[in-house]
């Protein structure tokens, strides 16, 4: 059983891939926090209380939401606008939820704009520039997915969250798995039952852009 | 993610059904068949649904390449052409699989060292692509005959390695091979190693799955990666990506892309144990001397096992089945009750055994030995005299044999 845990960081000059620390990834029907196998339902009202106190709770969709390739994928950007939405109902006054999109995985040079997309080569600085505390990974490819979470772990202390529609990613510090457009919206109606419960950090606090 | 349909119960073009790979292979009626090794593979790929399938026939080591080739002439493979040289037929097979197809293909010996610049491109592109590799004689003078140091080179190419004892597994590994390396947080390519000749010439009985059963055809949404995009690495490997910058961040993300192809070898550590039921076969796990040995030579272990008992010396074994990814913790557990522990290879560095001295407490318990390499077999007496010999029992020399 291995000691390692996946937390916020900034880790590491080179943090490990956390499966190389014997972090395994959940089976159907569960899910992981800080690397500890745990029940979905434990996981969606982690993940609502970390997105309710984060001062920029923030969406990334990717390519496989972003484009209605498919009828599924098409259902799936709906769900996440509507999580979105919800976020933006349920937060308080000096939260700031955003969504910003991965649309492609291009490398951005020389320079990208970190104020509208985030790129899995360099997420660190789309988390940097707008003081991004609590993310969520959803529609990007896993292999992308999880050099985004590693990096971000290595050079901030973002709190990281992946919704995969695959087996899951141990490079977040929260993962489901089989993602669904149904998963998608419960974890908008954990934001909802939770909303008002969560204190959330504010000014003072330590956010993603501190490292 | 894709809008995916399942497959199963229905049928492919050669009237095949499309079948559950767990039935298929552990509740399936078997069919008991006298086959050598190369037409073994010929019969695993008849019922692995592949796409593409990418030759360069021109090793002696097995038929295979040419027997497949029969195959699509019967319609079982979507597509089967020969490559100009090993390097081409590896970057073809990336090629195919870049578009998303199920791909398969032989090589041995200097073929595989020749392609050798393409297997971490696979593994780093996240292809899931199965290559059998009939191992024989790497160096010069030049040999066709079995030697199993090209498998040293292929252990850190980021590719999932597995060696092969029998006929028989080499059947159930190929169809078992792509259900480990197609899932998507795996998604690598896999060496599927033997020792050539003593597999692929010999005849064994091989217990066959139906005819009329095929693996479900391989689905390219699941890659980690997006299928066939010229705009983005993997596929878009020169121009912008890592290689043609120097800056932190093109660094750290190649480290990150590093990184991540251990990691999804690691994950394939749940699927192989599922489908190999377990990294290693353990036997006599309490013994004082075991034997930890891979491919043919697990079966010379055997038969020194049994030559051991004769004379009053019990001995244990471990057979790794998987060298990627490594059962370190299994081959501690299944030694820990070892004082000696040997390790008989086929070839001349002894690579299996630095592995092991690598992976154990105590490493001065591992002799490396015996090996024999350039073709020669491994009688099973110089094992015995070997573990005689080490544990002060007195045994007769083998060096006159012949003469």
């Amino acid at each position: 059983m291995t000691q390692y845990r996946v937390l916020p960081g900034p880790e590491h000059f080179l943090p490990p891939a956390a499966a190389s620390m014997g972090i395994y990834l959940p089976n159907p029907g569960e899910a992981h926090i800080n690397g500890v196998i745990v029940p979905e339902e434990k996981a969606y009202e982690e993940a609502a209380r970390q997105f309710l106190s984060a001062q920029v709770p923030t969406i990334f969709p990717g390519p496989l939401v972003l484009w209605a390739w498919n009828e599924k994928a098409a259902k799936k950007a709906a769900a996440v606008r509507s999580l979105f939405e919800t976020l933006k109902e349920c937060v308080q006054p000096g939260q700031k939820p955003m969504l910003i999109p991965m649309p492609d995985y291009r490398p951005k040079y020389p320079k990208i704009n970190p104020e509208v997309e985030i790129n899995p080569n360099h997420p660190n600085l789309t988390i940097w520039h707008n003081k991004i505390d609590c993310c969520m990974f959803i529609g990007v490819h896993c292999h992308q997915a999880n050099l985004s979470l590693k990096i971000i772990r290595g050079g901030t202390s973002c709190y990281t969250v992946a919704m995969c529609a695959q087996a899951g990613h141990e490079d977040a510090m929260l993962s489901f798995r089989d993602a669904t457009v149904e998963k998608i919206l419960k974890l908008g109606e954990w934001i909802r039952k939770l909303k008002g419960t969560v204190k959330p950090r504010l000014a003072a606090a330590k956010t993603g852009a501190s490292n | 993610m894709a809008e995916t349909k399942s497959h199963i119960g229905t049928q492919n073009k050669k009237g095949q059904t499309y079948t559950d790979p767990w039935k298929m292979m552990n509740e399936a009626p078997r069919k008991p068949s006298f086959y050598t090794g190369s037409e073994v593979i010929k019969e695993a790929i008849r019922r692995a649904s592949c796409d593409v399938m990418i030759a360069y026939p021109i090793t002696p080591q097995s038929e295979a390449a040419a027997l497949i080739g029969e195959l699509f002439a019967e319609g079982y493979i979507g597509d089967y052409f020969r490559g100009e040289s090993e390097f081409a037929v590896m970057s073809q097979c990336a090629g195919a699989a870049f578009g998303g197809a199920r791909v398969f293909t032989t090589t041995a010996g200097p073929g595989t060292m020749r392609a050798m610049e393409n297997f971490p491109m696979w593994a780093g592109a996240r292809l899931p692509i199965q290559m059998i590799v009939t191992c024989r004689g790497i160096n010069s003078p030049l040999s066709i005959q079995p030697d199993t140091l090209e498998i040293a080179y292929l252990l850190n190419t980021g590719m999932l390695v597995w060696h092969a004892e029998t006929a028989q597994d080499f059947f159930d590994w190929i169809l078992k091979g792509y259900m480990v390396s197609e899932e998507p947080d795996v998604h690598l390519p896999l060496a599927l190693c033997c020792d050539g000749f003593f597999v692929t010439h010999t005849k064994d009985v091989v217990n066959l799955t139906p005819t009329e059963m095929c693996l479900p055809p391989y689905d390219p949404y699941r890659s980690p990666v997006p299928c066939m995009d010229m705009e983005c690495p993997p596929v878009r490997m020169m121009r912008d990506p890592f290689v043609m910058k120097s800056n932190y961040i093109s660094y750290a993300t190649h480290a990150s892309w590093q990184q991540e192809v251990w990691a999804a070898v690691e994950r394939s550590r749940k699927h192989t144990i599922h489908w190999l039921d377990g990294l290693i076969d353990t036997e006599n796990a309490d013994a004082e001397v075991m034997i930890v040995a891979s491919g043919t030579a697990v079966s010379q272990g055997r038969e020194a096992i049994r030559l051991l008992e004769d004379e009053g010396v019990r001995c244990g074994l471990v057979k790794v089945k998987s060298l990627r990814p490594w059962p370190g913790e299994e081959i501690r557990e299944a030694t820990k009750n070892a004082k000696h522990i040997f390790v008989p290879e086929f070839n001349v560095t002894g690579w299996l055994a630095k592995e092991i001295k690598a992976t154990i407490p105590n490493s001065e318990r591992v002799h490396a030995g015996p090996h024999v390499c350039g073709g020669m077999t491994m009688p099973p007496e110089i094992i015995v005299s070997e573990i005689k010999t080490a544990l002060g029992l007195r045994s007769e020399s083998l060096a006159g044999r012949g003469s």
